[in-house]
Formats: structure tokens, sequence, C-alpha cells
């Protein structure tokens, strides 16, 4: 596997610019010759799909939902970065690029990453241009607050769902692409496979999830925009339908795939209640601006929090990280959480939970003004655990909420396969070990409107047409494919759902490559997976055909793969000899319990490769250099 | 707690459907609505019989995926939610619950519970948006615009379109859908050059789907999970009747 990143050299400040001079172009009158396969309608595919139709491509896009609106993105609710440095606190582009790079624990790319601070400005004007109701303040000019990870207020918001406000933005763009006849756009169907002929990517299979009819369609450039894989460990903040079969498939069919075990665990989720649970709700970070976070200083305290006189509370954000305070990256204060629980002190009948407290908030600002604030966010939370968050401070506990690992990517975000394409959570992207607050928005937007776009030129402009059309022999082959995994899935005639079984992967997911995991730990997992895949095999059960609507087919679709992938990620967790960001090795830690990283042997991408069935993937590596900033151990203190 | 669900059944678009009944016990207040379903599905599939299909995907209110009709109320019982946000310690034990899909003309039926929206989404690729192309847009803040309108606008983005108005109304009407739509944009500078032919292309299009015209019974208000006011459908009317007068 050759892994040439193509980044520019030269300054920083003029790589991208420079490179996009040197990129080559698709003269008007040819852009309609060629066709372009957007997977996925998010924040990543929308904005794409949209941006390259509007340039004069086809383009065909694909998702999984009953409507692009409801990708999800949908649910991002805190806000979005960019540079703007409206509020005059001393933000730049150059400090958006410090900040990513520092957060991520140093374990991405300067270029991508200063790119990504470049063209994040351009964003918000995109935004405010298609009609996105952003905050604002009384005179009427935009509002920002401040997330985890920086010291300046550079975070746009439209309440507690830019998710949504942003992707109707894209989802508006792509409905006028729609209605020109630019984007056909085809929802509720589901990418099965990509296909492959000659090293160059030329089209997929995919399944109406409605009919289960299985079609064929060929293009010039396939773009993956297809998220990230946070539901592998079952509960997480992701929506259900969040998979990540579209990537594992173009995985085996040659693309790499990196730092698969850099997994985010967000500080701020509602605490899991009990054995059917089906999913995780997060509180958003924003919540951190205002909310303290505490536990009894005593482990095996009762008492209801009100009876806890200050003195006896333990603020050990504010403690450890006076700088930074309950502001700290999202990485450090799950694991400062977990900390906490496995001394005793947690909270609520669990024992994982701690106290994140509005009571001081209240008292300064008034209850109009939290309410004003976080309104929605008091609302949902009262909803689903019945305690009024403006008496009771709320509980919260960390939980996995985004997947900083995905296919690798060049600098012009393709894949190893030449002509895959991929943008959004779905790419190995510019986050590093852990993503900021409001920095995925910003990514898969990136993406999608101001790198894409131009890079996809370059590529058709270099490589041409493809010339293979749907009826070439490659797509019959994996068409074949295809039809054996259904027939294997559709005739498990065991006792168990798809669902259930999933369940049981995600508490090994958990425990051996969640909040900390242990060499020791992530052995025992690889020697239990086969195990686990084949009493998968043996008491899966999937009701009805595969040509109906058959929710519980794609299920067991997806958990197979999952089964598979699982594996990859023990295997790089257990590869990386170090603690970086969210990934947290036991073994790789300071005295004080901070990650502990290994610049000398670690400061790489580390890059499976799919070399066959019953073979262990093998490692490649792109070595990371920094030319412009000095990676140091990265203090919030 | 121990319920009994009366759920409507229906192999595919073109089948007969027709209610059928099923016992549940052991639901805890604790659970969504949607994880009491769950419970039922695994104890449809350890019995050889189909599950229910029903949309979701977020489970946490916004993504408008859900779409259930409890005891004639879409969404349910809980005032300004979706059904994914309703939990069963709103039900008592013995409760018998009726469940249904979306019931309009313009939304068939798919599955069991899981209808066609895609009308929704032809209304707002008819106008529902500003025609802006990627890149060369002004700098954000030179487009200033007043707290109040700004609120104003988000009130009226916030729509999910799951569709509960339509399926709330006599008529089956989308008219706060599309007065949602309308009424985010009107209420921004960036809406203005193409407000009035936008209103006329949306409420057009939105015939030729087969909703109803609008009852005037605000049914609609009632069921919407994120409270969108019908006032947006009175300032809908007048921007129509603005773009009939001015031929645009
Ligand atoms: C609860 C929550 C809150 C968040 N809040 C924030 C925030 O405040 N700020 C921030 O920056 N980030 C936030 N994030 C992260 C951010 O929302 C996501 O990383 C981002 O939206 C991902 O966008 P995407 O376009 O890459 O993918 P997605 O939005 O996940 O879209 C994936 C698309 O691919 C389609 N798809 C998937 N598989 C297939 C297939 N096989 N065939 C066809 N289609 C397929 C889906 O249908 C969908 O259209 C949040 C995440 C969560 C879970
Ligand atoms: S499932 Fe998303 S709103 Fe209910």
């Amino acid at each position: 596997m050759k892994l040439d990143a193509g980044t520019p050299s030269g300054p920083l400040e003029t790589r991208w610019m420079r490179h996009r001079e040197e990129m080559k172009l698709v003269n008007p009158a040819n852009k309609r010759k060629f066709r372009v396969l957007v997977v996925g309608s998010g924040l990543g595919g929308g904005s794409a799909a949209a941006s390259l139709a509007g340039l004069g491509y086809h383009v065909g896009c694909f998702c999984l939902q009953d409507s692009p609106r409801r990708a999800h993105s949908i649910a991002a609710q805190g806000g979005i970065n960019a540079a703007k440095n409206y509020p005059n606190d001393g933000d730049s582009i150059w400090r958006l690029f410090y900040d990513t790079i520092k957060g991520g624990d140093y374990r991405s790319r300067e270029s991508n990453v200063y790119r990504l601070a470049e063209v994040s400005n351009e964003i918000i004007d995109q935004c405010i241009a298609q009609g996105v109701p952003f905050a604002r303040e009384y005179g009427g000019l935009l509002a920002n607050r401040s997330f985890g990870g920086a010291q300046v207020s550079r975070t746009f918001y439209a309440r507690g769902q830019t998710g949504q406000q942003l992707l109707l933005g894209a989802y508006s763009a792509l409905s006028r692409q729609i209605h020109l006849g630019a984007v056909s756009m085809h929802p509720r169907t589901e990418m099965l496979d990509l296909v492959v002929k000659d090293g160059r990517a030329v089209g997929i299979v995919t399944r109406n999830v409605v009919t289960g009819e299985l079609e064929s369609w060929a293009g010039d450039a396939v773009v993956l925009a297809t998220g990230g894989y946070g539901n592998i460990y079952y509960l997480s903040t992701n929506a259900k339908a969040s998979n990540m079969s579209a990537c594992f498939r173009a995985w085996k069919r040659g693309a790499g795939m990196a730092n698969p075990c850099f997994v985010q665990i967000h500080p701020t989720c509602i605490p899991m209640s009990g054995e059917y649970q089906s999913k995780l709700t997060l509180m958003s970070e924003s919540l951190r601006n205002d909310g303290r976070v505490w536990v009894p200083k005593k482990a095996g305290d009762t008492r209801a929090p009100g009876d806890i006189p200050e003195d006896e509370r333990d603020y050990y954000l504010e403690r450890r990280y006076p700088s930074f305070g309950n502001l700290v990256p999202r990485d450090v204060a799950s694991r400062a959480a977990k900390m906490v629980c496995d001394e005793g002190r947690g909270v609520g009948k669990t024992g994982l939970g701690v106290y994140l407290d509005f009571a001081e908030a209240i008292e300064r600002l008034g209850e109009g003004a939290v309410r004003e604030r976080y309104g929605n966010l008091f609302h949902m939370y009262e909803e689903i655990t019945d305690e009024d968050p403006y008496k009771v401070p709320m509980r919260i506990y960390p939980a996995i909420h985004y997947t900083m690992g995905g296919l690798w990517v060049d600098y012009n975000l393709m894949s190893t396969i030449p002509g895959l394409h991929v943008i959004g959570e779905a790419n190995f992207s510019d986050h590093g070990a852990n993503r900021l607050g409001a920095s995925a928005l910003m990514q898969g937007l990136a993406d999608g409107y101001f790198v894409l776009p131009y890079t996809m030129g370059h590529w058709l402009a270099t490589a041409g047409p493809s010339g293979i059309a749907t009826d070439d022999p490659a797509f019959a082959a994996v068409r074949r494919e295809v039809d054996a995994r259904i027939e294997r899935l559709v005739a498990a005639d065991g006792t168990r759902s798809a669902d259930s079984l999933h369940r049981e992967l995600g508490k090994l997911m958990w425990n051996a490559c969640g909040m900390s995991r242990t060499a020791e730990g992530l052995k025992d997992a690889l020697a239990k997976l086969p195990g686990m895949r084949e009493e998968f095999w043996k008491t899966l059960k999937v009701p009805g055909s595969g040509e109906e609507f058959n929710l519980n087919l794609e299920q067991a679709g997806r958990v197979a793969d999952y089964y598979d992938f699982a594996e990859v990620m023990f295997r790089d967790a257990l590869a990386r000899e170090e603690s970086s960001g969210g990934h947290f090795r036991d073994e790789f830690q300071t005295p004080e319990g901070e990650a502990l990283r290994d610049d000398e042997n670690f400061s790489h991408v580390s890059v499976w490769e799919y070399v066959g069935a019953d073979k262990a993937p093998t490692m490649h590596k792109e070595e990371l250099s920094f030319e412009f900033v000095t990676p140091t151990t990265r203090s919030y203190k | 707690m121990n319920i009994t669900l009366k759920i409507w059944r229906q192999k595919s678009a073109g089948a007969k459907g027709r209610f059928e009944t099923y016992s549940l016990s052991d639901v805890l207040e604790e659970m969504s609505f949607l994880e009491m379903l769950d419970v039922l599905n695994e104890q449809l599939l350890r019995e050889g019989k189909d599950p229910v299909m029903f949309d979701n995907d977020c489970r946490e209110g916004i993504c408008g995926t859900c779409s259930l009709v409890i005891n004639g109320e879409p969404h349910g019982p809980e005032r300004a939610a979706t059904v994914c946000q309703l939990y069963m310690r709103k039900f008592e034990n013995g409760d018998t619950i009726t469940i249904e899909p979306w019931r309009a003309g313009a939304f068939p039926v798919l599955r069991d519970l899981a209808v066609d929206r895609g009308a929704l989404d032809r209304i707002i690729q008819s106008g529902g948006y500003v025609s802006v192309k990627t890149g060369g847009t002004p700098d954000a803040n030179s487009i200033p615009v007043a707290k109040p309108d700004a609120e104003l606008a988000m009130d009226a983005a916030s729509c999910i379109g799951c569709g509960a108005c339509v399926a709330a109304c006599k008529n089956a009407s989308a008219m706060l859908f599309v007065a949602a739509k309308v009424g985010q944009l009107a209420h921004l500078p960036q809406g203005q050059p193409e407000r009035l032919p936008r209103a006329r292309a949306m409420v057009a299009a939105m015939d030729v789907e087969g909703f109803g015209a609008c009852s005037n019974t605000y049914d609609c208000e009632a069921a919407c999970p994120k409270e969108i006011s019908v006032s947006f459908i009175q300032e809908l009317h007048r921007d129509f009747r603005k773009g009939l007068l001015a031929g645009r």
C-alpha cells in the first residue's frame, strides 16, 4: 500500500492557495460528461453533492434515511467553529490551527489542519447566504460562545440545534440542485459495495431498502460521506442508522483504514439507566460554559446533592486544570470523570455519573438567562430523567460520541483507491487523536463546500472518464458477492436478533477499547472475538426475506461487519503503545494520570490494509512531521 | 407494568392492513416508547413472527424520522415532543395503546407504521431555499439581522419536517410545514429577493402532491413537536396573495 499524502510544501499560509492554482481544471463544457456518486447526505455529503452539481457535474446522491435532511448531522447541538475573530478576543487562523493540532494531541497533518482553519470563515459566510439562522447579538451581528480546548469564543450556534440548521442549509442547496435536475437523489438506499476495476473506483452497488432491489451505479468518482463508526459500541450518541459498512466494504476493496482506535468519548451524556437502553443522549458541551462539574469529596457519599455542603464537594476539573477549568478538552474531561467514579465517588444509582451543576450560573445570570441559553437541553434532560435541572444538578457520564479514525485520505481527500474520495467523519480527518468541540461540523462542511469541489476537478481532469458502464463484468462480480452475503444473512435461522448480539459486542468494545485500554485487555478481546463471531452466525435470526422492507436484515449486515472491524480496532489500539488524545493506554501515563505520548515512536498515522480473509491486516505508517509547531505535552493546567 | 398494544400491520404499500393486538409485560417506566417497541420486536422475533416496522433514527427529537399516531394523537400525549421523546412513565399499568402510522393520501404506507414522506422533500425542491451557489458570498457580518427577526426565523426553522401537522389535520394539509419554511426565509434579508415566488411555488407544489387545503382548525400547531406557531400560516397567506397580485 503506497501512502503519498501529497501535502504541498512551502510556507504554511500559502500552501492551499498554491495547491489550488496548480491543480488541473475541467472545462465547463466537459463537466457534464462526468458523473460523481456521493454516498451520504449529511453535512459532508449534502454540501459536496450540492457544490459539485453547482459546478456542472452530474451527481447521484444516496442516503439511508427517507429524506436527505435526516442524516445524523442533524443531531449536532452545540456549534461550529470559525476563525472570524468577531468578538475581537485574539482569535486568528493560526490560533484555530494551533488549538486543533494541539487538541488532537499532535497526531494530525499540519497542512490539512491549517487548510481547515483557513476555510472555516468561508463556511460561515456560505451558511449566512443560505439563510441559516445563527444566534445574533442585539445589534444584529453574529453571536459566539466558547467550547472546550480554546480560550477564545469562536463558536457560532443556532440555539441548541446548530447541526440541524447547518444541515437544512446544505439540504436546501441540495434540493435546489435536485430541482434543477443536476442531482438525482436516492433516499432509503443503502450502498452495499464498491466496484473497483483495474485499481480505480468505478461505481457502487446499492439496495433499495423498501423493495430490496439491488442496483448498480457507474461513476467517474465515488465519494463516501457515510459518517463515523461510533455505533460499533452499540451504545453511543449516534443515530441508530449510523454505521460503517460502506467504509468497511471500501476497506476490503483496498482502501487504507487510518487510526481506527482513535475514538472520542464525550464527557457530558446522560448516564445509562438500564439494559433495555437503545442509545445515549448527549448534553451539549456548551453546557460546560456555565455548568460546574463536581462529585462529593468522600467516596460512597449517598446524600442528595443539595445536602452536600460546598466544602465537601470536589470541583475536580477546576481544581486540576485551573486555566481551562470546566472547559478542558473532551478526552481530558472524560478521563477525569472515570477516575473519580473509579475512586467510588460517582453519583446516581449506578455510581457512574458526576454532577453538572447550574446553581451558581442561575444565581449569577438569573433563571431566565439560563433558560434562554440552554432551555431546550434542560427540557430534553428532564424528559429523559424526570429530574428538573433548574433545581437539582444534572447527572452526566462519558459516552462514545465520535470517531477520529476512518478511511485514510491524501491532501486531496482521496483514499488509497484512486477515484474513491472520503469526506466528513468517515475519513481519518484532521482531528488527530482527539477532536475539539464544534470542529466536526466545520470539517464536514469544509470538505464538502470548499475542498472537494476543487480536488475533484483535479482528479477528473487527470484521470478522465472511467469508461466503465454497469454492464461491465466488474459490476456483475460484485453483485454476486452482495447477493451471497444477503442470502447468508436471510438464511440465518437461530434464535437471536442482530440487535441483541450487537449489544454484547458493544460491551466487549467498551471494556477493552473504551476510555482506557491495556495490552492485556486488548489481547483478551482479540482472543474472544472469533468465538463471538461464530456465535453470531450460529444464533442470529433474520426474519423475512431480502425482497422486502426488512430492518432486521439491514441491521444484521452492519453488525456482521462490526465483528470484523472490531478486530482492526483492537489491533490498532494494541499496536499504539502510547497514550494520545482519546486513546488512553493504562501502561502509558504520567504520575498525575495524564496521557503520556511517545513522539519518538508513534508520531505517525497507522494505516491498516486488508490482505484477505483469515489473515491479520497489515499496518503501514504515514510519518507525521511538524515544521511549524513543536509537539509538547498538552497542558490545560 | 403490563400493557396491551393494538398496532397497525400492513405488509407492503399495496397490501390491505389491519390492527393486531399484542400484550407486553415487564415494561419499565424509564423506557422510551420506542424502546418499548424494541422489546416487543424482540418478543415477536422469539415467537417467529414478523417484527413491527417503524421509522426512527436519532431518538432524541431532532431528525423528524419517528412518526407514530398514538391513541389518535400524532407523536402521542406528550406536548412539544416527538414520539421518541415519549417515556413509558406517561402510561399506566393495564393501559391499551393504539399505534397507527401517519394517515394522509400524500403519505402512502410502506410497511406497518412506516410511510413515504417524499412529498415534503418535493415541496422544498420547488423553492424552499435561497438560490445561492457555493462560494463568492459576502462576509457574514455584512448582513445584520435584528435579533427579533433572527429569533422568529429560528422559531420557524426549528421545523423537523416530521409531518405530524399533516397527520393531525382533517384535510391532511401541509400548510404549517410550508409556512415554516417560507416564514424562516421571509424573516431574513437573504430570503427577500425570492420571497413572493417562493410562497407561490411551494403552495402550488403542495397542491400537486395531493395535500388538502388549510382547515383553519389549527390542530397542526397542537401536534407540532416544535410548537411552530400558526401565525406563520397567516404570514404565508399574505405573501401568497401579494405574489398573486404582483404576478410573481
Ligand atoms: C449528538 C451529537 C451532537 C454533536 N454535536 C456536534 C457539535 O455541536 N459540533 C460539531 O462540530 N460536531 C458535533 N457532532 C459531530 C457531528 O455531528 C458529526 O461528526 C457530523 O455531523 C458527521 O457528518 P457527516 O456528513 O460526516 O456524516 P453523517 O451526518 O453521519 O451522514 C452520514 C450519511 O451517510 C449515509 N449513509 C451511511 N451509510 C450509508 C450506506 N451504506 N449507504 C448509503 N448511505 C449511507 C447516511 O444516510 C447519511 O446521509 C455531534 C455528534 C452527535 C452524535
Ligand atoms: S427519531 Fe429522530 S425525531 Fe424521533
